[in-house]
């Protein structure tokens, strides 16, 4: 009785209103804001571990998860997070839903903003689709991802794990590594990870890294090796099948051979070095199962259960926030 | 056209004639539909009773504005615009002459299609309407449209619109066989395969915005083959829309080297940069797509420098069914018909450009390039007239054009230059109401 007096404690000690009414991307976030959000998180981990894992912090709060691009993790992430907060949750997707006969995301998202829902949560495969919509209803936006541009709760969970593991963010050189140019979880880590002081480096092909990267403020690589040189974290990407038969890089094979993350290859890392992974992962091809299934390297796992807790932390800051101003 | 208005006198104008160069006061008199007399001072000596006089107050006065790049709905696509609501725009926006694209449903790539068009247009009884014929069957860019029977029909030049004609052998014999008629034939320069699923200009902003980018190069390298094949087959090219510094360059060298290549530029390039898509903002998504503000600065420069020599509103509405999506997913295009004049104005008011250099891109060098008689302030020529406010600012209010699509990138904007008065023919088709 006692611990969950504390851990309900510490989120109610935590818990604060967002500074926006959606929360649309990395890009529009204050350094103490994110910090407050892993603060809050830290929380819900705590909670998610208790037997008890409910709050009423969302109760007769009504949340749509609005998936137009097929997610596994990040739409049962998102509605495990939902529930624990005691909301009321339902899913859409596209494929079983009137988008199907023509009607337009903008109607789609009309029709469910009738409906009064308190928050929605978007994932598109168009850039700006999450921001669009935040401009037509009456709720608050998540972005579970838009395109190739952002996915902020990804960013806000590889924060968490880091943190977590190293006890700070500050000072970490952390290596994100492959398909650069389609990753939106690439560009919202860049931006938060810097935002919080760590040094990041961007590794891979020329053909997978965006215009104009050298101008992020991050070191940019095309040899894996010299790229996670003495790095406190390697965080892969996934690379869509589909881009490797010629279209961006020759193979699967060659692209392992240079750019896939085996033992040998990150002996160049430091020697404490953690692996991370958004998910889902094509083994053997961006990395090797070694690597990844490795409880004292990998935090693939880790970024799994802090993915809970920092959607249930921004779902409630955006709670809040709109509670403060009713 | 029916009704000839009665002889009309403007007194007290400022002319600005791209033919003689002249800017300064001075008076104008229509009569039976053309210009009658021009006189470099701004009184009229001896005018009979039966004359209207029109005291402009020193309000510029112009020929009409000629635009070679109109897209309307007509025929296939209705609810984006009609021949009669876009002719009503263009007289609001002081346009007198609109040469309507090929790339409609069907495409206008035969006699018959031209002479359709041409007759809806002439029952409208506004501006002056001609035809871009298609430069392949039905812009598909594999076989040669009917070019010298659509030339007879009276199709002012071919073109496929917004595509490219990918197989060189083809845009060859395009040429080639215009050249058999001095046909005129417009080509979009855009390497089909770099720019396939490209929304914006490769580089550090749109990789920012995820967005599907294409290097600005893929015009520049088309171009260059563009005017390679006009160089070989000596045929007469209009480079449609220029957007790129790089491409200037390309152009550059081959007028140099004689090649007949016009080349035309978008009132929206003009005007806009590739930061102006920040948020997704689907009225600023164009094809071609915004660029740098470097290459905005070389295209106002070769417009000064007259190597641009056209300027187009790229009229090309959209509803908002086809605005409001994702960005990438949203049509490209803008309307332009009504804000072209004012747009250009407000680049003379930022001082980057002469009055007389971006006048003449709008009325004399397309009316000369298509062999039309107007676009001059000159006795005997058509009395295709705009007389506007060069000093009042505007500010455009998109859901007020009247276009039936409102996707103007220019909406909020201030602009300068009110149109007071159009006349085609000598007959007043806009006035406006004060």
């Amino acid at each position: 009785m006692d611990e969950a007096g504390d851990i309900e404690g510490a989120i109610r000690s935590r818990l604060f209103g967002l500074s926006s009414r959606h929360f649309l991307g990395v890009a529009g976030l204050s350094r103490p804001e994110s910090e407050a959000l892993l603060d809050l998180a830290d929380a819900f981990v705590a909670l998610s571990r208790a037997p008890e894992k409910k709050t009423t912090l969302l109760r007769g709060r009504t949340m749509v998860n609005l998936f137009f691009e097929n997610s596994t993790r990040t739409q049962l992430s998102f509605e495990l997070a939902g529930k624990r907060l005691g909301a009321d949750t339902m899913n859409m997707s596209p494929r079983t839903s009137s988008m199907a006969k023509g009607e337009t995301l903008i109607d789609t998202a009309m029709t469910l903003n009738a409906m009064r829902p308190d928050l929605l949560i978007v994932r598109h495969a168009a850039s700006g689709a999450a921001a669009l919509l935040s401009q037509k209803v009456g709720c608050s936006v998540v972005n579970a991802g838009d395109g190739w541009h952002e996915h902020p709760t990804q960013a806000l969970l590889d924060a968490l794990s880091l943190r977590r593991a190293y006890g700070r963010v500050e000072g970490l050189k952390v290596a994100i590594c492959g398909d650069v140019l389609h990753s939106r979880v690439a560009r919202s880590n860049v931006g938060l990870l810097q935002l919080l002081g760590a040094r990041v480096r961007l590794v891979g092909p020329p053909t997978l890294m965006p215009a104009g990267v050298e101008r992020w403020g991050a070191e940019v690589h095309h040899d894996l090796r010299k790229g996670i040189a003495g790095a406190d974290a390697v965080m892969m990407l996934r690379l869509q099948l589909e881009r490797m038969d010629g279209a961006f890089v020759p193979s699967t094979r060659e692209y392992f051979r240079f750019y896939g993350l085996d033992a040998e290859k990150l002996a160049a890392a430091a020697p404490h070095v953690r692996v991370m992974h958004p998910g889902p992962m094509n083994r053997g091809v961006e990395i090797e199962s070694g690597v990844a299934d490795d409880p004292r390297i990998s935090l693939i796992q880790d970024q799994v259960e802090m993915g809970v807790a920092v959607r249930m932390a921004v779902l409630a800051a955006l709670s809040h926030r709109r509670e403060a101003a009713a | 056209m029916t009704r000839p208005n009665p002889p009309f006198a403007f007194v007290n104008a400022r002319l600005v004639d791209p033919e003689s160069g002249y800017d300064g006061p001075g008076s104008l008199v229509v009569a039976e539909g053309v210009i009658a007399d021009v006189q470099r001072r701004p009184d009229l000596p001896a005018l009979s009773g039966e004359v209207r006089v029109v005291d402009c107050s020193g309000a510029l006065l112009i020929p009409g504005l000629v635009d070679l790049r109109v897209k309307t709905g007509e025929p296939g696509a209705e609810p984006k615009e009609t021949l009669k609501s876009a002719s009503r725009a263009a007289a609001a926006g002081g346009v007198t002459s609109i040469v309507l694209q090929p790339d409609t449903d069907p495409a206008i790539d035969e006699p018959a299609m031209v002479d359709f068009i041409l007759r809806r247009a002439r029952d409208i009884e506004l501006v002056q309407v001609y035809v871009a014929g298609a430069a392949t069957k039905g812009c598909q860019g594999a076989r040669i449209a009917e070019i010298g029977l659509m030339a007879e029909a009276g199709a002012l030049y071919f073109s496929d619109a917004d595509r490219s004609i990918v197989d060189s052998k083809v845009l060859r014999r395009v040429l080639s066989y215009a050249r058999g008629f001095d046909a005129l034939v417009a080509h979009r320069p855009a390497d089909p395969w770099l720019t396939a699923g490209a929304c914006a200009t490769e580089g550090e902003f749109a990789a920012r915005m995820g967005l599907p980018s294409a290097p600005a190069a893929a015009e520049r390298i088309l171009l260059e083959r563009d005017l390679t094949l006009a160089e070989l087959t000596g045929a007469r090219l209009i480079v449609d829309q220029l957007t790129t510094a790089d491409a200037v360059q390309a152009l550059r060298r081959a007028r140099e080297r004689g090649v007949r290549a016009t080349a035309t530029a978008s009132i929206n390039h003009l005007s806009f940069n590739e930061l102006d898509i920040g948020d997704y903002r689907t009225f600023y998504r164009l094809d071609p797509p915004l660029r740098s503000e470097d290459d905005r600065q070389a295209l106002i420069d070769a417009v000064s420098d007259g190597l641009i020599e056209v300027i187009t509103s790229a009229h090309t509405p959209a509803p908002a069914e086809d605005k409001r999506l994702p960005f990438a997913e949203a049509a490209p295009g803008a309307v332009g018909l009504q804000t072209l004049l004012p747009a250009l104005l407000a680049l003379h008011h930022e001082g980057r450009a002469r009055l007389l250099d971006l006048i003449r891109a709008v009325t004399l060098s397309p009316a000369r390039l298509l062999g039309l008689p107007s676009g001059r302030l000159h006795p005997g020529a058509p009395a295709d007239l705009v007389l506007c406010d060069l000093d009042t600012p505007v500010v455009i209010d998109a859901d007020r054009l009247i276009s039936k699509s409102k996707n103007s990138p220019f909406d909020g904007r201030r602009l300068m230059g009110q149109v007071l008065m159009t006349l085609v023919n000598g007959r007043i088709v806009h006035q406006a109401t004060t």
